[in-house]
C-alpha cells in the first residue's frame, strides 16, 4: 500500500467556497501590484530603473492639465466602447465587431458633416450627427444579430470580419466619392459647426460617455431587458423556459450595442479627429475589450480601468521621447496587466492543493 | 490469489461519491475475456459511473481494480488505453471535418500522420471483426452507426482487448443493432473481453453471455445469460417493494384538466422522441410517468409546456368552465398569456428552470419579470415571495441574494419548486423531482407535490424511482421508446408489471 500515496498527483485543483466580496476586490487589487511588479522586468531587460520610468509614465499622464486632458482624451472612446460591448459579453454574445461598429458610425456622422452643414444650425447639425452615428452603428450590429438569430451562426467570426468591410468602406470613400483635393486620398476636415464644443478644456464626449455610464448600470441592473440579458448570459435554455424570445432579445441587444459604439463614433470624428480616415477606430474596439474584461463588466469599474489604460498608453508615449523606451512597453504592460487579472479571477475560484500536504492532513 | 486465467478486469469494493449521493457503494465485478457482459440497472444505478472509472474519467473514492491479478491506477483515459481498456461512450466524440482515419490516428503521439499505413491497419482491423468502413470518408457525411463504428476502430486501432460500449444500440435501427451485435459475437471469438451498458432485455438476452445488475449504486450478482429470463431480471433491477409511507390522499372529484391526443415530435436528427402518445390528466391527481430514460418524458413535458416542436397531435387544456384551449403552436409566453396556469420543474434544474449566478430573489423573478408597466424591474414582489420560500421550506442560503448556483441540490430545488407552486398553477409538472436530494428533501417535495393535488391541480410526475410512482402516484403511464406503454392504477400496480411494461413493450411490438 506504500506505493498509493505517489500515485495521488503532485498538484491538484479544488473548488474554493464562496469568499466574501472584500477579499475578492483584495485579490483584483493584489493583481494589479503584482502585474506592475512583473512589468518591471522588461523595463529592467531593456536598461530603464523601472522606478524612474513608471515615474515617467505617471509625469507624461497625469501631471499638468495638459497631459491630463490628453489622457482623457484617450479614455473616452475606450470607456465609451466598453459599455457598449458589456451588454454582449454579460449575454455571452462575442461582439468583437466594435471596431466596424465605430467606423461605421463615424461614417455616418460624417456625411452630415460634409453635406449637411450651413443647412442646419451647429446644435441640431450635431444632433443629427450623434442620431446618425448611432443608428449606423447600430444597423452594423444588427447585421451579425440576425443572422445569429435566425441560421445560428458564429458571432465572433462575422462581427470581426464586419470589422474590415467597414474599414473597406471608408477607404472607398476616401480616395472615391468623399475625397477632398483631388489624389489626396483625404476626407476635408469638418467645419467648425460640425465639431464638438470643449467643457474644461476637453471636447464635450466625456459628458457623454459619463452619462452613458450611468444610463448603462441602471440598464444592465434594473431593467426588464436587462434582466433578460443577464438570464440569456446564465443559460439560453433558462431565457426560453421563462417565456423569452432569444433570438429577438439578441437582436435589440446587439443594436443597442452597435448604436452605442457608433455614438463612440460621432466622437471621435467630431471631437478629435475633425475628420474621417480608414484607422478612425485605432483598435479601440479591441482595446474596450480588455476595459470591459478587467472591470468585470461593471460600468463604474470601467471608468478607472479605461483611466489605467489610458495612463499607460499617454506615459509611455512619453517614455519614448524621454527615455527612448519603445511605446510598445505600454502594450506589454498591458499585457501582463491582462495576465494577472484573469489568473487572480482562477484563484478567487480555485486553491491548489500539494501532494505533500495531502498526507499530512491523512496522518494528522 | 485464486484467480480465473480469463478474468481480464476485477473491481473490488468501489465506491464513488458525488457530493451526498452515493453512486457506486462498494461495488465488486470481474470481467473475463472471451466474454459479453452485460451491465444492466435502471437510470441512476451508476452503470456509466461505474464504468467511468475503468476508463479513467472518474477516479473511485474507494476500492482497488486488478488487472490480470495485478493492481492498477487508471487516472486519465489515456492511461486506460495503455491498460488497453477503451470505452464507447453514448455521445460519441469525433471530429466532424475530419475523415475517419484522421479520427482514428487523433491523439496518438507517437505516431507519425502516415496515412496510408493507418488506412492499411484500419483496414486490417475491419476485416477482422467484419466492419464496414471507408477511411478516407469525413465524418459528418456519416450515419450514427458508421460513427459508433468509427468510435469502435479507434479504440481497437490503440489496442484495447477489453471494451466498454455505453448503451450502444440506443441510436440504432434495428438492422444496425444486429449488424453491431455480429461484430461484438467476432470480437469476443478473438477473445476480448466486453461489456456493454444497457437497459433492453431482450437484447442482453440476445448478445450477452453473463449480465451483472446493479441497483441504486449497489451490486446485486452477475448471472449467467442462458441460466436466467428477463422476469428474473427486471426483479433483480427494480428489486422487492419498499414500503415508503407516503401519504396518499384521495380527491372527492377528479375533471379532466389536460388532454393529450396522438403527439408526436421528431428531433433534429428525424427521430421520433414521441409517437402518437396520448393520455389525460385530471385534477386532484398525480399521474405518475414511468420510463427508461430517453424515452420520451423530457419531450413530453417541454412539448406541453410549448418549449418542444410538436410535429403532430393535440394538448389541450381545460378550463374551469369546461371550455378547452389548444396549446399546440404558442410559445411558452403566449401560453401564460392566454392564462393558462402551468408550472414546471425540469430535470436540468440550473441549466433550464434557474439562473445559476443569480440570487433567490433574481431567480422568482423568472416568473414575473414581466409584470407591471414601464421598462423598469419591479423588485418587491419577488423579494417578498423570495423570504416567504426561504422561511416556509427552510432553504439553507445566506441571503436571498446568495447565488442559488452555491447552495447545494436539495436547496436549489426547494427553491425551484417553490417559486413554481407559488403562482398557484391548475397544471404542475416536474421532472426527476427527487433526483439526488436526500430523504427529508424527497419528502418534504412529495408533501408539497401532494399538497397541490389535494388543493385540485393536476400533477404530472416524472420519476425514475419505481417504488415511489407506485406509493406517491394515483395513477402510473409508462412511456416506452417514445410510446405509451400502458397507463396503469398506481394502487393495485406492482413493481414487476411496470418494469417489464417499460423495458419489453418495443420487443414485443416489433415481433
Amino acid at each position: 500500500m506504500s506505493g498509493t500515496e505517489n500515485r495521488t498527483p503532485l498538484i491538484r485543483l479544488a473548488k474554493r467556497s464562496e469568499m466574501p466580496p472584500r477579499t475578492i476586490w483584495a485579490i483584483r487589487v493584489a493583481s494589479i501590484i503584482v502585474a506592475l511588479i512583473l512589468g518591471c522586468i522588461p523595463m529592467i531587460l531593456t536598461g530603464n530603473s523601472p522606478i524612474e520610468a513608471y515615474g515617467v509614465i505617471l509625469k507624461g499622464s497625469v501631471s499638468r492639465p495638459i497631459y491630463l486632458k490628453q489622457t482623457i482624451k484617450i479614455a473616452i472612446p475606450l470607456l465609451g466602447c466598453a459599455l457598449a460591448i458589456a451588454p454582449c459579453f454579460k449575454m455571452r454574445f462575442w461582439n468583437i465587431g466594435a471596431e466596424g461598429q465605430i467606423t461605421m458610425g463615424a461614417v455616418a456622422a460624417t456625411y452630415f458633416a460634409l453635406f449637411w452643414v450651413g443647412k442646419v444650425p451647429h446644435v441640431a447639425l450635431l444632433a443629427i450627427m450623434f442620431l446618425a452615428g448611432a443608428v449606423a452603428g447600430g444597423i452594423w450590429g444588427l447585421i451579425p444579430a440576425y443572422f445569429k438569430a435566425r441560421w445560428n451562426t458564429n458571432e465572433t467570426l462575422f462581427t470581426l470580419m464586419m470589422n474590415y468591410i467597414a474599414i473597406g468602406i471608408v477607404a472607398w470613400l476616401q480616395g472615391g466619392p468623399w475625397e477632398g483635393r483631388k489624389g489626396s486620398q483625404l476626407i476635408p476636415m469638418f467645419n467648425d459647426a460640425a465639431r464638438l464644443p470643449q467643457v474644461f478644456g476637453v471636447h464635450c464626449g466625456w459628458i457623454i460617455v459619463l452619462v452613458l455610464v450611468v444610463i448603462m448600470h441602471i440598464y444592465m441592473t434594473r431593467t426588464k431587458q436587462g434582466y433578460e440579458i443577464a438570464v440569456i448570459g446564465d443559460s439560453v435554455n433558462t431565457a426560453r423556459y421563462a417565456g423569452m424570445n432569444v433570438g429577438w432579445i439578441i437582436m435589440r441587444t446587439m443594436f443597442i450595442s452597435g448604436a452605442i459604439c457608433g455614438i463612440v463614433g460621432f466622437i471621435i470624428v467630431s471631437g478629435a479627429n475633425f475628420t474621417l480616415y480608414k484607422g478612425v477606430a485605432n483598435g479601440v474596439g479591441f482595446t474596450s475589450i480588455t476595459v470591459a474584461w478587467l472591470s468585470q463588466l461593471n460600468s463604474f469599474a470601467m471608468i478607472v480601468i479605461s483611466m489605467i489604460l489610458a495612463i499607460l498608453e499617454k506615459g509611455a508615449n512619453t517614455l519614448q521621447t524621454r527615455m527612448q523606451v519603445p511605446a510598445s512597453i505600454a502594450d506589454i504592460i498591458t499585457g501582463i496587466l491582462l495576465f494577472c487579472m484573469l489568473s487572480c479571477e482562477f484563484f478567487i475560484n480555485y486553491s491548489l492543493i500539494f501532494r505533500h500536504k495531502v498526507k499530512e492532513e491523512a496522518k494528522a | 490469489m485464486l484467480l480465473e486465467h480469463n478474468c481480464a478486469i476485477e473491481m473490488r469494493g468501489i465506491t464513488k461519491r458525488f457530493g451526498q449521493v452515493v453512486a457506486n457503494d462498494s461495488i465488486d465485478m470481474r470481467i473475463n475475456r472471451g466474454e459479453i457482459l452485460a451491465l444492466l440497472g435502471e437510470n441512476g444505478s451508476g452503470k456509466t459511473t461505474l464504468m467511468n472509472m475503468l476508463s479513467g474519467i472518474y477516479q473511485p473514492d474507494e476500492g482497488e481494480i486488478y488487472k490480470d491479478g495485478e493492481r492498477i491506477f487508471i487516472r486519465s483515459p489515456r492511461e486506460a488505453y495503455g491498460y488497453g481498456i477503451g470505452m464507447i461512450h453514448q455521445h460519441y466524440k469525433l471530429i466532424e471535418v475530419f475523415t475517419a482515419a484522421q479520427n482514428i490516428v487523433l491523439g496518438l503521439d507517437d505516431e507519425k500522420m502516415d496515412l496510408r499505413r493507418t488506412n492499411e491497419k484500419v483496414m486490417e482491423i475491419c476485416s477482422r471483426y467484419g466492419f464496414e468502413v471507408d477511411p478516407s470518408r469525413k465524418v459528418y457525411d456519416m450515419s450514427v452507426s458508421q460513427k459508433q463504428t468509427i468510435e469502435i476502430i479507434k479504440v481497437l486501432y490503440r489496442g484495447a482487448d477489453i471494451l466498454v460500449l455505453d448503451e450502444p444500440t440506443a441510436v440504432l435501427t434495428p438492422q444496425e443493432t444486429q449488424k453491431l451485435f455480429k461484430v461484438l459475437l467476432n470480437m469476443k471469438a478473438d477473445g476480448k473481453a466486453i461489456v456493454i451498458i444497457t437497459h433492453k432485455l431482450h437484447e442482453v438476452m440476445e448478445v450477452s453471455d453473463k449480465v451483472a445488475v446493479l441497483r441504486k449504486g449497489k451490486y446485486i450478482g452477475t448471472v449467467n445469460t442462458s441460466e436466467t429470463d428477463p422476469q428474473a431480471l427486471t426483479d433483480m433491477m427494480v428489486g422487492h417493494a419498499v414500503t415508503l409511507n407516503i401519504e396518499r390522499p384521495r380527491y372527492p372529484e377528479p375533471k379532466r384538466k389536460l388532454v393529450v391526443e396522438n403527439l408526436t415530435c421528431v428531433d433534429n436528427e428525424g427521430v421520433r422522441k414521441l409517437d402518437r402518445v396520448s393520455f389525460e390528466a385530471n385534477t386532484g391527481e398525480i399521474l405518475g410517468v414511468a420510463g427508461i430514460s430517453g424515452s420520451g418524458q423530457k419531450e413530453l413535458l417541454e412539448a406541453i409546456t410549448g418549449l418542444y416542436p410538436v410535429k403532430e397531435g393535440s394538448i389541450r387544456f381545460v378550463r374551469d368552465d369546461g371550455s378547452e384551449a389548444e396549446l399546440v403552436g404558442m410559445t411558452p409566453r403566449r401560453i401564460r398569456e392566454t392564462g393558462v396556469g402551468m408550472a414546471f420543474v425540469p430535470e436540468d434544474r440550473l441549466g433550464m428552470g434557474l439562473v445559476g449566478s443569480m440570487g433567490m430573489t433574481g431567480n422568482m423573478m423568472l416568473r414575473s419579470w414581466r409584470n407591471g408597466r414601464g421598462a423598469f424591474l419591479r423588485k418587491k414582489e419577488p423579494e417578498d415571495l423570495a423570504n416567504g420560500i426561504w422561511k416556509e421550506l427552510d432553504v439553507v442560503t445566506p441571503s436571498i441574494t446568495y447565488p442559488v448556483r452555491r447552495l447545494s441540490g436539495g436547496n436549489v430545488q426547494k427553491v425551484l419548486v417553490g417559486r413554481e407552486i407559488a403562482g398557484n398553477p391548475q397544471v404542475l409538472m416536474t421532472a426527476y423531482a427527487v433526483r439526488g436530494l436526500d430523504i427529508n428533501t424527497s419528502y418534504t417535495i412529495y408533501n408539497l407535490l401532494t399538497e397541490q393535488k389535494m388543493k385540485g391541480v393536476a400533477v404530472l410526475y416524472v420519476g425514475e424511482d419505481l417504488d415511489v410512482l407506485i406509493e406517491l402516484a394515483d395513477r402510473i403511464l409508462v412511456l416506452c421508446g417514445g410510446q405509451v406503454a400502458g397507463c396503469v392504477d398506481a394502487r393495485s400496480v406492482t413493481k414487476e408489471e411496470i418494469g417489464l411494461m417499460m423495458t419489453q413493450f418495443n420487443a414485443k411490438g416489433a415481433e
